[in-house]
């Protein structure tokens, strides 16, 4: 393998994952968040060789986030954002941990379903700075860099973000036996 | 009405702040319980979060599109260098001592490489950049295919679609997610055992690779319909060995940076 290609690999491609989940965040349809990550990737590719600094990860997040906009603006034809409950058939490659335990498992299930709902309905500038910290657990200045705002409105962001996930998920699960944690 | 530090909270709990303004916070903590009833729930997002959201991974076929993808940039990356005249700063040879008529840039790159290869005007460290350079370019496309394959499945999650030491679960697994239904067979007694199957996209189809481990080390054996056409000769390339052989009508290739008895002791088992 040439060496471009291989440094590649082996500095970049460890984040696909990382680009495939914020383009899921991003669009909520997983059709076009293959394409926006393919498109990504190979825009990644080509400015390789200006890449300075070791972020990549928000380097490369900030791609995405970019062909996500170019693709939205070529078509603005999406009227409605589907449930992931319609998608589900998709989610053979969502990674959760197994419990040996069905009833258990199931309940789990519940409330993943439940969760999946409630951040599919926040706006999506709140949904992926909200992701972008837990989950990528990136700081304050990455989601800057990868949103392209400022740190306040990534903090005031957050913070609504936040308020909002907390609020909608006790309205779910009040009334059930099942205590938040 | 929100505590005014309710964002200074926030940034404490993501620890964006120093020791001086933690402790500053912590004093305030200590007589404000809203903020303190903040902390609580930001904690209860975060566990609830990270504990049930959909940690999706890319779907090994996008995985493969994205790859042959970036396979086809990185080919006209290399036709447009060939063929144009190369920009400043590229990594061909400018540095290179270069021939010693002048050449017009369109045509200087040619012109190198026949006179460092003829040996015109070319020095021997020139000589030996350029073959560098042109035996990759040269080398068969389903060995670099192999290669990035092998490189692939060594990166994390990537390794193994269906886990398991038996070959009976293995074996049917690939009718329907490869194109082809290869060999399996554990060799745990001979110190190769087998750990899972995958499938990868590989010479244009959907073809099984069967992983083994031998100690510490991971031996994928890919293996895909033969199309009449002879196999590359075993090679090393990139620090892993590559085996080929015929069976019935499939192509083999077992991969590993074992050692080459090791690996081909495998292919012996394989093949008997």
């Amino acid at each position: 393998m040439d060496e471009k290609r291989a440094r590649f690999e082996a500095e970049v491609l460890p984040h696909l994952d990382a680009a495939y989940r914020f383009a899921r965040w991003l669009s909520y349809a997983p059709g076009d968040a293959d394409d926006v990550v393919q498109e990504a990737i190979l825009r990644a590719f080509r400015g390789f060789d200006t890449l300075r600094g070791s972020d990549v990860k928000a380097w490369l997040l900030a791609i995405v986030r970019n062909c996500h906009s170019t693709a939205l603006k070529q078509q603005q034809r999406r009227a409605f954002v589907p449930l992931p409950e319609e998608n589900d058939a998709r989610d053979g490659h969502a990674m959760t941990a197994t419990t040996p335990d069905p009833e258990n498992a199931s309940i789990r299930r519940d409330e993943q379903r439940t969760l999946d709902r409630l951040i599919a309905a926040l706006p999506e500038e709140h949904r992926t700075v909200l992701m972008l910290r837990e989950i990528e657990e990136m700081d304050y200045r990455q989601i800057a860099l990868v949103t392209k705002v400022p740190i306040g409105t990534v903090m005031s962001r957050l913070a609504r973000s936040r308020a909002a996930l907390k609020a909608r998920w006790l309205q779910e699960t009040e009334g059930e036996p099942r205590a938040v944690r | 009405m929100r505590c005014a530090e309710s964002l200074r909270v926030q940034a404490y709990f993501d620890a964006e702040v120093d020791a001086v303004s933690a402790a500053d916070i912590e004093r305030h903590l200590e007589h404000c319980a809203e903020c303190r009833a903040l902390l609580g729930d930001l904690e209860q997002v975060r566990t609830v979060l990270r504990r049930d959201s959909d940690y999706a991974r890319t779907p090994t076929e996008l995985r493969s599109k994205i790859m042959r993808a970036l396979d086809q940039e990185r080919a006209a990356e290399i036709q447009v260098a060939e063929g144009a005249p190369a920009p400043e700063g590229t990594a061909l040879p400018r540095k290179t001592p270069r021939p010693r008529e002048r050449v017009s840039p369109s045509s200087s790159l040619r012109s190198f490489w026949v006179g460092a290869l003829g040996g015109v005007g070319g020095t021997a460290l020139a000589a030996t950049f350029a073959f560098a350079l042109l035996v990759p370019r040269f080398a068969n496309p389903l060995l670099d295919e192999l290669v990035s394959a092998h490189v692939r499945s060594l990166m994390p999650s990537h390794l193994i679609d269906v886990v398991s030491t038996d070959k009976h679960t293995v074996k049917p697994w690939f009718t329907g997610h490869a194109d082809v239904s290869p060999a399996v067979a554990d060799f745990e007694p001979q110190g190769y055992r087998l750990v899972g199957g995958r499938v990868d996209f590989l010479d244009h189809q959907r073809s099984a690779v069967v992983v083994y481990q031998h100690g510490a080390h991971v031996i994928n054996v890919f293996s895909w319909a033969g199309r009449e056409r002879a196999l590359p000769a075993n090679a090393t390339r990139s620090g892993y060995h590559f085996a080929f052989w015929k069976a019935g009508d499939l192509d083999y290739c077992a991969v590993s940076d074992t050692g080459w008895d090791e690996l081909l002791a495998l292919v012996r088992l394989l093949r008997d």
